[in-house]
């Protein structure tokens, strides 16, 4: 047994850890005050071969597995949440898209997201009524000749508006997870529409936007994998997309840490540093404790990926766990702060609302329990 | 990063499970009901070389490493809690440092028979007025000659009614605080040392444990272990290691709380279908599922530092601290899975419940354990 990374490993999170801290983590604030989307830091993650580090190097990536992939989240989230997840939603499409694509869909499509071309990836699975139960969704394809037409609407999708590859779920056949099929849509295309980004609590810098497909018309080459295939793909790429938030999740539990440790030093009341009252002390002993549980379920997880092995009931625990930890820490990060973590001097509050999200997307922490639940019971 | 276990380990993780199935699981109930010491399964760990899994073989154990021994800790426990403790005492509070402070003479004699298991050791640290802060020991060790005479009391020894040699700290030098402390290895059955009668606790009532006295207690110099003043030092490195054998003891209650409300939930009915079928019960199947899973991994985690040789205070401290707090709520979860028959003693769940309680409390409360990893949080 050892948890030690390995050294391409290493040398991938030290990449990472190198742009986290010098690029992205002095912008955080200001993208999150104005909003303002990443795409100065993507291009630099592109070169740096962050946009596919899961990916073979033939389609541009790094090849590094997803340990690797993994740690390097866990370096640009403890910078700033926003651009890890428009990170990871672009690292998870090429993932897909190498997993279930034929050879000429690969070249296609992978390099453009690995070397930046694309700008994003975008996963346009939600709609406005169907969430945690995809199997639902409404939007259709119908094949018209030796093209598909695609009808309905998407919801919540991150870089919905600047992706320039766009994975899209549609109904091809009757009702349930079985008529479901996935597609491969350029970013503009015709009949493809964004809405107005979403006004949310946190991840300000990264935009949610609704995508409006009306009578958008693409070559039937887009179809991903098999008609019919595309619940299974949804569901292995949430899979993987869970160990990428709760990798997220433990760099805002880092970033956390790293806050309070550093506020608990310098506050003094009653006439010491805060980090003397045991008080504070426990809430950073607990903090720790649960980063530390966090990441190796997340590493974990990653390992069975990286090994072949079924993942699946191990990466909904990482995520569920690292994303309630990391709630659960940025809420005390807040408190030991005082009344300073309540403004935005200060990045604990931003951290508090970015982290609200992590139970929420890629399956809400009661769709992680279900899925536990039936691997238990089974 | 590589999580799997090796051919070894594997294999003795399997050993102990049967071992647990087969030999404590259906006799557990009735031990802690009767308050029986389970003589019969020690002598069982001793056949399969329980007693000093970490040890080396020309010390009598088995030779294998620290992940080995969480992993047979973890087994043991979830079979009966008060046999992995009786465990856990000989194993990480009496062989491992009379193994790594003694010289080989009294390695010879002090640690060789216990490590094989022939006989019990037992670690008193703990005094009446003196638990977490282990440093205001009263016990004094006067050196005449070449004897030192022990005059003081202890409590909560685990093993204590049962043990052939007790491992005591006591102050030789009262003006140094905890530098003035020194560990001593002690008989049982000499004069001077007088044990209480058998603690009567919550839980884990198959292990006995007692107050232990020392009446001008006259042991041969040559008893010390470590130098004059190294006392502190040795069991706080005990402490480290004993951790993360409370911590697999944790794990392993879980564990048998947790596989128990599983086949309880499949088979009780309510509202027409098992309870396995309601939402309330799957979420806190897969909490309690999620936390064990996260308590493992701290643990393998702190024993493979060790197996490293790797600093891990704050590491077993984490996982002692993440386990103990872990096993509680699940048991908790598992009694009321249970409803009013987990209340009940014809079920096991109210014992992991009772057997979960300790494990907080013992080889440093959760309180020092969070001091243990703020100091290291704060020091980075």
């Amino acid at each position: 047994m050892d948890f030690a990374l390995t050294e391409e490993q290493r040398a991938v999170r030290d990449v990472a850890r190198r742009i986290a801290r010098e690029r992205i983590a002095p912008r955080a604030r200001d993208l999150d005050r104005s909003h303002t989307y990443p795409s100065e830091a993507l291009r630099e993650l592109a070169e740096l071969g962050l946009l596919g580090v899961n990916v073979p190097e033939a389609y541009g990536g790094s090849g590094a597995g997803a340990v690797a992939y993994a740690a390097a989240i866990m370096e640009i989230a403890e910078a700033c949440c926003a651009t890890s997840v428009v990170t990871a939603v672009t690292n998870m499409v090429a993932e897909q898209i190498v997993a279930w694509g034929t050879e000429a869909q690969r070249k296609a499509w992978v390099p453009r997201l690995t070397s930046g071309a694309a700008v994003a990836g975008a996963f346009a699975l939600s709609e406005p009524q169907c969430g945690s139960d995809a199997a639902a969704l409404s939007t259709t394809a119908v094949r018209r000749g030796d093209r598909w037409v695609i009808d309905g609407a998407k919801q919540w999708i991150t870089s919905g508006d600047h992706a320039g590859v766009v994975l899209v779920w549609a109904r091809t056949g009757g009702p349930g997870p079985k008529g479901v099929s996935c597609f491969v849509v350029e970013g503009g295309a015709k009949g493809m529409a964004a809405g107005k980004p979403e006004h949310k609590m946190g991840l300000n810098g990264s935009s949610t936007v609704p995508l409006v497909f009306d009578g958008c018309e693409v070559p039937a080459d887009r179809l991903l994998g098999e008609e019919g295939g595309g619940f299974r793909i949804a569901m292995s790429a949430l899979d993987g997309g869970r160990i990428g938030i709760g990798a997220q999740a433990v760099g805002v539990l880092r970033a956390c840490l790293a806050a309070s440790r550093r506020y608990a030093r310098d506050r003094k009341a009653f006439g010491k540093p805060i980090a003397e009252q045991e008080a504070i002390r426990w809430k950073l002993a607990d903090m720790a404790t649960e980063l530390a549980a966090a990441e190796l379920l997340v590493f974990r997880a990653a390992s069975l990926k990286d090994l072949g092995q079924p993942f699946s009931r191990e990466a909904s625990m990482a995520k569920l766990f690292a994303s309630e930890a990391a709630n659960r820490a940025t809420s005390q990060a807040v408190q030991i702060h005082g009344g300073y973590g309540y403004l935005d001097e200060f990045p604990v509050e931003r951290y508090f609302r970015d982290a609200r999200v992590q139970t929420l997307y890629e399956g809400t922490s009661e769709i992680q329990r279900t899925v536990i639940a039936r691997q238990i019971l089974r | 990063m590589d999580l799997a276990l090796t051919a070894e380990q594997s294999q003795l993780a399997e050993t102990c499970r049967a071992f647990a199935d087969r030999e404590l699981k259906p006799h557990a109930r009735r031990w802690d009901r009767e308050h029986h010491f389970p003589a019969e399964a020690v002598h069982k760990l001793r056949e399969l070389g329980l007693l000093g899994v970490a040890i080396p073989e020309r010390w009598g154990g088995a030779g294998m490493d620290t992940v080995a021994y969480a992993l047979a800790m973890e087994e043991v426990s979830r079979g009966c809690a008060s046999t992995g403790v009786i465990m856990s005492v000989n194993n990480s509070l009496y062989c491992a440092p009379v193994n790594r402070f003694g010289t080989d003479a009294q390695k010879e004699k002090w640690l060789a028979p216990f490590a094989r298991g022939e006989r019990l050791g037992c670690f008193a640290l703990t005094e009446p007025e003196a638990g977490s802060d282990a440093a205001a020991q009263k016990t004094t060790a006067v050196r005449q000659g070449d004897s030192y005479v022990l005059n003081g009391s202890k409590n909560f020894i685990t093993n204590g009614p049962n043990a052939a040699a007790v491992l005591v700290f006591a102050m030789t030098d009262m003006s140094k605080g905890h530098k003035g402390i020194s560990a001593f290895l002690v008989p049982e059955g000499i004069p001077g040392l007088v044990r209480g009668k058998p603690d009567d606790k919550l839980g884990i009532t198959a292990s006995q444990s007692c107050s232990l006295f020392f009446e001008d207690c006259r042991i041969p110099a040559e008893n010390r272990l470590g130098a004059e003043g190294d006392g502190f030092k040795i069991a706080m490195s005990t402490l480290d290691g004993g951790r993360i054998g409370i911590a697999a003891q944790a794990l392993g209650i879980a564990r048998a709380a947790f596989e128990e409300a599983v086949a309880y939930a499949k088979e009780r009915k309510s509202f027409g279908a098992p309870i396995a079928d309601h939402q309330a019960i799957q979420f806190m199947l897969a909490d309690m599922a999620t936390e064990i899973d996260a308590a493992r991994l701290l643990i393998w985690k702190a024993a493979t530092l060790e197996d490293q040789g790797a600093r891990h205070s704050a590491e077993s401290a984490m996982a002692k601290l993440y386990a103990s707090e872990m096993a509680n709520r699940v048991t908790n979860k598992a009694v009321q899975i249970h409803g009013g028959y987990g209340y009940l003693k014809d079920f096991d769940a109210e014992r992991h419940l009772r057997d979960a309680r300790i494990t907080e409390i013992y080889e440093g409360t959760s309180e020092i354990q969070r001091l243990v990893i703020s100091a290291s949080v704060l020091k980075d």
